[in-house]
């Protein structure tokens, strides 16, 4: 006989879990009191959210399920927003949270929220466990969902009464849930009219987004593009599906996407979409999407078929599989024509900033991460400017080396899911690039990294200035800066940068040194690459702040509902 | 291509799912999320006892409701989704309706009521009450013809539907 409790560990342990992360409370302690004896690390976060977002780390970078537990009621609200996090980009995620008892479910009791009806919309299953005997199969059942298909979050929502109570059901073997139903192979006639599509079209395009970092076909890609001579950009999710390095990259579409990838979809004859699903940053205003273009979508989840843009040429399934039988079709087509204008437009108009500019840049920063870490670190980004210009910056060449939250573009993400990553995977440089906006969410968790030894660097943009949101105010809402300045004009005479602005606060270097981590601040173009070194060479989390030029602006732009070829290059 | 196909009209979805309490509010979920509005529902078991049938009638775009279908398509518990008004399919309702009727109007109220093939339940000294069970244009046509005569209450089961083959 074992406990409820015990079986959500032995569940958690066979499914292959590492690390959890989490937090306990009332409803959960019975599950915690086994966790004393888990043969896995535990790391014990100081918001539930955190919690969330380490173990979408985590998954984001191993491709493995990350799991969380959290405590019933505000345990199970603050653990909403990374779930919600997890389900826009689809990752894979186990939530445990504690119930009441089952007795009291509905009367108010104290901690009690209804966590099943909170959480349907942000998950792609939840479970309310019913029956002590049922935990096994529930909870193996749970990891199977996160992993099938799209991945997403899964929540297993367990009364107090079922984790005390005591069953001898075990559970071993293959899930089977008649509801899961997953193509994986293609259908080998829409393959055949896709490599039809792909050998007839003279300027086509690769469109590769997160699913061909979630299906394991960095590899299938490559060949696919190297051998037809296709052009590939890459999505926010698809980032290091393709390596920015390769002559065919044409680096990021959409909304801050370079200018070959925008001129590349606008002119294309054909786009391919490889697990990207045409979310709106990518295309812009729909009807004028790649105008002259057959459109083509491989994709696992057959609800992001034609959700937005209306394809053409369907494949329901797998992207690895699905490459590996198309690249067997392929022709060799007279493409030269094609490239040479998409590497015109590569060299012509990369992402750039100005480099003759005195003030220390976010750009710039960036660039000195990619060269010192030579793109090889695992780069983790919150939301905002910061973000984009990490996508523009730095150059990946791998899979999982750029961690970032796209769909629901949630403030607060690097720094917990950075240390996921880095729980994960011990040998990897793992580097946190966020704003000053950001990083305020979350900044608790970074006494997580100190307690548990992770010698991850959050490098800090600092502009003074919910950054994005001011570029939107500067650009579409007439230069009124409403609630973006992260200063209120700060203290007089700030010592800690003279009387040089931006006067702002929190002191980040001191708040790190509170903390227990390295704090350390660079002003100076000519500071960032020896302290970059340095930070990277100490063992212990470095936070390392960055005072930058405070109106900086991300550009190229396409404006909110305008087409890809409305590409702002500053602002006129 | 055309991304603005705006063919509004009802549609008619049928799905099998898990007989499982969490399993209605997450379709209604789903589809009111998204701001549409469920006209009608009806859930029950099949020959199966573990599967539930749900008929629900919906009207919106074609192909919102094409996204909507697959989505539900999607959900864990959801066994088999259909939209039958995509192909041919049969549809019944069972409908109970109290209209008022006075000893003038009464016969006149039977004759139309046999005319539709339905069965009188109740009767009482200023109303009845009327039983039919029929495709939803005809129940929509017999609560028409009833309106002079002043409905005072009306009950209906939810269209309930099957493929026809």
């Amino acid at each position: 006989m074992r406990t409820g409790a015990k079986c959500v560990i032995d569940a958690i342990r066979n499914a292959g879990v590492k690390s959890v992360f989490g937090l306990p409370g009332g409803a959960v302690l019975d599950i915690f009191a086994e966790l004393y004896h888990a043969p896995f690390e535990f790391f014990l976060v100081r918001h539930e959210q955190g919690a969330t977002h380490m173990a979408d780390g985590y998954a984001r970078a191993t491709g493995k399920p990350g799991c969380c537990i959290v405590t019933s009621g505000p345990g199970a609200t603050n653990a909403v927003t990374g779930l919600a996090t997890a389900n826009m980009d689809g990752i894979p995620i186990v939530c445990i949270s504690g119930q009441v008892p089952s007795s009291m479910i509905g009367n108010d009791a104290f901690q009690e929220a209804d966590t099943v009806g909170i959480t349907r919309a942000v998950t792609k299953h939840n479970y309310l466990v019913r029956k002590t005997d049922d935990i096994p199969s529930v909870i193996a059942e749970a990891f199977e969902i996160a992993k099938s298909g799209r991945p997403g979050p899964v929540l297993v929502d367990i009364p107090k009464d079922m984790q005390r109570g005591r069953t001898d059901a075990t559970f071993s073997g293959k899930v089977h849930r008649r509801g899961l139903k997953v193509i994986y192979e293609g259908q080998p006639r829409q393959i055949a009219k896709l490599a039809k599509a792909i050998n007839s079209a003279r300027k086509p395009v690769i469109l590769a987004g997160g699913g061909v970092i979630a299906g394991g076909a960095a590899a299938e890609l490559t060949a696919l593009a190297r051998k037809a001579k296709i052009p590939v950009t890459t999505t926010l999710m698809g980032i290091g599906g393709f390596p920015d390095t390769d002559p065919l990259a044409l680096r990021m579409p959409g909304m801050h996407g370079s200018v070959a990838a925008n001129s590349a979809i606008s002119q294309c004859d054909l786009i391919l979409s490889v697990g990207a699903r045409f979310d709106d940053r990518v295309t812009g205003k729909v009807s004028e999407f790649a105008p002259h273009a057959v459109k083509a979508h491989i994709d696992i989840d057959p609800s992001a078929i034609s959700k937005s843009v209306v394809v053409d040429v369907p494949v329901i399934g797998h992207v690895k599989p699905v490459l590996r039988e198309l690249l067997k079709l392929i022709e060799p087509v007279d493409r030269r024509e094609w490239l040479a204008q998409c590497r015109k437009w590569c060299t012509e108009s990369p992402f750039a900033y100005d480099e003759k500019e005195t003030q220390l840049l976010p750009q710039f920063v960036i660039e000195k991460i990619s060269e010192v870490t030579r793109g090889d670190a695992t780069i983790v980004t919150d939301v905002g400017q910061h973000q984009m210009w990490a996508a523009h910056f730095y150059k990946y060449t791998r899979p999982r080396t750029f961690i970032s939250s796209g769909g629901l573009g949630t403030m607060g993400f690097g720094l917990p899911a950075a240390i996921g990553a880095q729980a994960a995977c011990r040998d990897r440089n793992v580097v946190t690039i966020a704003g000053d906006g950001s990083i305020q969410m979350n900044f608790q968790e970074l006494v997580v990294a100190v307690e548990h030894d992770l010698p991850i660097t959050v490098v800090i943009l600092n502009n003074g200035y919910l950054g994005m949101v001011r570029q939107w105010q500067e650009m579409f809402y007439q230069k009124e800066y409403s609630a973006v300045r992260l200063a209120q004009n700060g203290r007089a005479g700030n010592e800690r940068i003279g009387n040089r602005p931006p006067a702002y606060l929190p002191d980040f270097v001191k708040l790190a040194e509170a903390h227990g981590a390295v704090g350390m601040r660079v002003t100076r173009k000519n500071e960032v690459t020896s302290a970059l070194k340095k930070a990277f060479a100490i063992r212990r989390p470095v936070v390392l702040e960055c005072i930058v030029k405070p109106d900086e602006n991300v550009y190229p732009m396409v404006p909110p509902g305008a087409s890809l070829t409305e590409m702002l290059q500053s602002i006129a | 291509m055309n991304n603005n196909i705006n063919n509004k009209r009802k549609h008619v979805i049928t799905a099998l799912v898990e007989n499982q309490p969490s399993v209605l509010a997450r379709i209604v979920g789903l589809i009111s999320g998204r701001g549409y509005n469920i006209e009608n529902l009806n859930v029950g078991p099949t020959q199966d006892p573990t599967v539930s049938r749900l008929t629900m009638v919906v009207p919106g775009d074609d192909r919102v409701l094409e996204q909507v279908t697959r989505q539900l398509e999607k959900l864990v518990d959801v066994i088999k989704v259909a939209d039958l008004t995509r192909e041919s399919f049969l549809n019944r309702e069972c409908i109970l309706v109290r209209v008022a009727a006075t000893r003038k109007t009464r016969s006149e109220i039977i004759e139309l009521a046999e005319v539709f093939g339905c069965r009188v339940i109740a009767v009482h000294a200023g109303s009845m009450v009327i039983q039919l069970v029929g495709e939803q244009e005809i129940v929509a046509d017999f609560l028409e013809l009833m309106k002079p005569f002043r409905i005072l209450d009306v009950s209906r089961s939810g269209v309930i539907a099957m493929a026809s083959v």
